[in-house]
């Protein structure tokens, strides 16, 4: 799947995640910005490329805030965006 | 001495005799709100004092002109009970050479009135003062009630400075603190912003997992077989506390139980609770919103006690022995029961005990309310990175999704199960909350401390280190 504009899904209040994913062309570039850096940082980037993964995004500039949102969360704000940004 | 009345702050600390490495004290019920620890640090550092030691019963984030204090070593060293986020991070981030000293509310005044903490001028805010000191916190534009934290700086400090923006003709009446104490009284144009020292209204929360956790927390009381005649009951200020306040409440007027009293810092909610008979009186050794100051001003049931009084471990009693029930609050509690509330989920200071562990070693149940996990992080660990209360004083912890027992008590447990509530293991609630937000990696310290806490016996309970990175 290929990301053709600019997308968000999401908002910045506590136990939610504010995605923003833009076209690319060097794979998987991944920003994280988390209040829960420490203890989920690696799980949370893991998450994400295997959505990403899921959904066929090979090339893509995604940033992610993280206010610290369950993996449910995460997961539904990246397919949100993703479905956003591949355009139509 | 005709009066004690001084023209300047100045003047004042000259008098005192203050000098470099000495120790000065502030008590801290202007809050947020307070200007007087402020203006006495800047005109101490101007006069080019140094190397002081600041013991204050609590910090706040108004108070962070002191970390330049600190970096400028006007400041070498704090003693505290209390101190928010700014002031918090900054002495996680290493700005102090020596450890803070944490104490509780009723340890402070313990080691003051002992002898190991000395103070050679204390500091006393005072919303009314006439010009001998005697001193009020009930009277005048920046009234904030009760005085409770600053009866043992007043009484045990080498010299007591007396600053008030309401300079009232002698006698005050309904006074406080006594002149016997004070040396000088000061006037200035404002000891603080009124909308920093008191609350307007604080509320109970509308969070639907908060009303929950109140519900359970009030059920658990009910079942606890101390809910009767003369019952006696403290809570915070929390969303949740205060909800499961107002639950407890409707429960007493329901069966109709005449409580004995409240105690605490004092919120609207425990002077509702007194005025609609829940209680005989309130024990008030702080005020947290107009209503209370308004109580504590009018209504002679409604009494202020000192931080002894309250809550020291060496008085030959304290209210909080008295006490039947205690509603706390944690940022993490682990499987041991033992409790933190000095740092966050990233390892900074952004709290202290307060009376935290004064109450939960005095009250027959302590009881902890909180989340399963906030943001993502649950609540309960194998290990707190700080111990603030042991766990051996913690009796219950209330969360959403159930309630844990410490297994040192059998018969809570007997009663909360035939009661029908939802008891589980401590272990279970950590699992059932790590299945929903996933395992938590350990957070890194850096191999420094930088705050000790002391057990309000005089013991180390404790140690705090700092944070490295961002």
């Amino acid at each position: 799947m290929e990301i053709i504009k600019k997308a968000s899904a999401g908002t910045l209040e506590s136990s939610d995640v504010y995605v923003e994913i833009e076209p690319g062309s060097r794979g998987i570039q991944l920003t994280l910005d988390s209040v829960v850096e420490q203890q989920f940082g690696q799980s949370i980037r893991a998450l994400v490329q295997e959505v990403l993964a899921e959904l066929g995004v090979t090339d893509a500039n995604i940033s992610i805030a993280d206010r610290g949102a369950l993996d449910c969360v995460i997961r539904a704000r990246v397919e949100t965006a993703v479905m956003r940004g591949k355009g139509e | 001495m005709n009066n004690k009345v001084v023209s300047s702050l100045r003047e004042a600390i000259e008098l005192s005799g203050l000098k470099s490495g000495m120790t000065v004290s502030f008590h801290h019920h202007l809050r947020n709100g307070d200007f007087v620890l402020n203006m006495v640090m800047a005109e101490i550092a101007q006069m080019g004092i140094r190397d002081l030691t600041v013991n204050a019963s609590s910090l706040f984030d108004i108070h962070a002109p002191l970390l330049q204090h600190i970096e400028n070593h006007v400041v070498t060293r704090l003693q505290t009970d209390y101190m928010s986020g700014t002031i918090g991070k900054a002495i996680s981030r290493g700005i102090m050479d020596n450890p803070v000293e944490f104490r509780t509310h009723g340890g402070r005044p313990s080691d003051i009135e002992l002898g190991r903490t000395p103070i050679d001028v204390a500091f006393i805010a005072a919303p009314a003062a006439d010009d001998m000191g005697n001193c009020s916190g009930k009277y005048g534009k920046s009234a904030c009630g009760s005085l409770g934290y600053a009866y043992p700086d007043a009484a045990n400090a080498k010299k007591v400075v007396v600053i008030t923006d309401n300079l009232v003709p002698y006698p005050l009446p309904d006074w406080s603190i006594p002149e016997t104490y004070v040396d000088y009284v000061v006037t200035v144009d404002a000891i603080g912003d009124p909308n920093g020292i008191v609350s307007g209204t604080t509320k109970i929360t509308r969070d639907p997992v908060g009303l929950v956790m109140a519900d359970l927390a009030a059920q658990v009381i009910r079942h606890s077989g101390l809910l009767k005649d003369g019952f006696s009951f403290q809570t915070g200020a929390g969303g949740a506390s205060l909800a499961a306040a107002k639950y407890l409440k409707d429960i007493m007027l329901r069966e109709n139980i005449h409580g004995s009293f409240g105690c605490g810092g004092i919120t609207g909610y425990m002077v509702d609770m007194l005025n609609e008979g829940c209680f005989e009186s309130l024990m008030d050794v702080q005020c947290f919103d107009l209503k209370a100051v308004e109580s504590i001003r009018t209504n002679p049931r409604h009494q202020e006690i000192s931080a002894s009084h309250y809550a020291s471990p060496s008085a030959r009693s304290a209210v909080v022995n008295s006490l039947d029930v205690v509603i706390l609050g944690a940022t993490e509690v682990d499987t041991d029961f033992n409790v933190n509330v000095h740092t966050d989920s990233n390892g900074y200071i952004m709290g202290g005990s307060g009376g935290h562990s004064d109450t939960a070693a005095g009250a027959k149940l302590s009881m902890i309310i909180a989340p399963m996990y906030r943001a993502r992080l649950p609540i309960v660990t194998d290990r707190v990175n700080c111990i603030s209360t042991p766990g051996r004083d913690i009796d219950v912890l209330v969360t959403q999704g159930g309630i844990a027992v410490n297994p040192k008590n059998t018969e809570l447990r007997q009663r909360l199960t035939d009661a029908g509530l939802p008891v589980v293991d401590i272990h279970q609630l950590k699992e059932t909350a790590e299945r929903i937000t996933g395992t938590p990696c350990r957070i890194a310290h850096s191999d420094r401390v930088v705050a000790n806490v002391i057990y309000r016996d005089g013991t180390l309970l404790d140690t705090i280190h700092g944070v490295s990175g961002k």
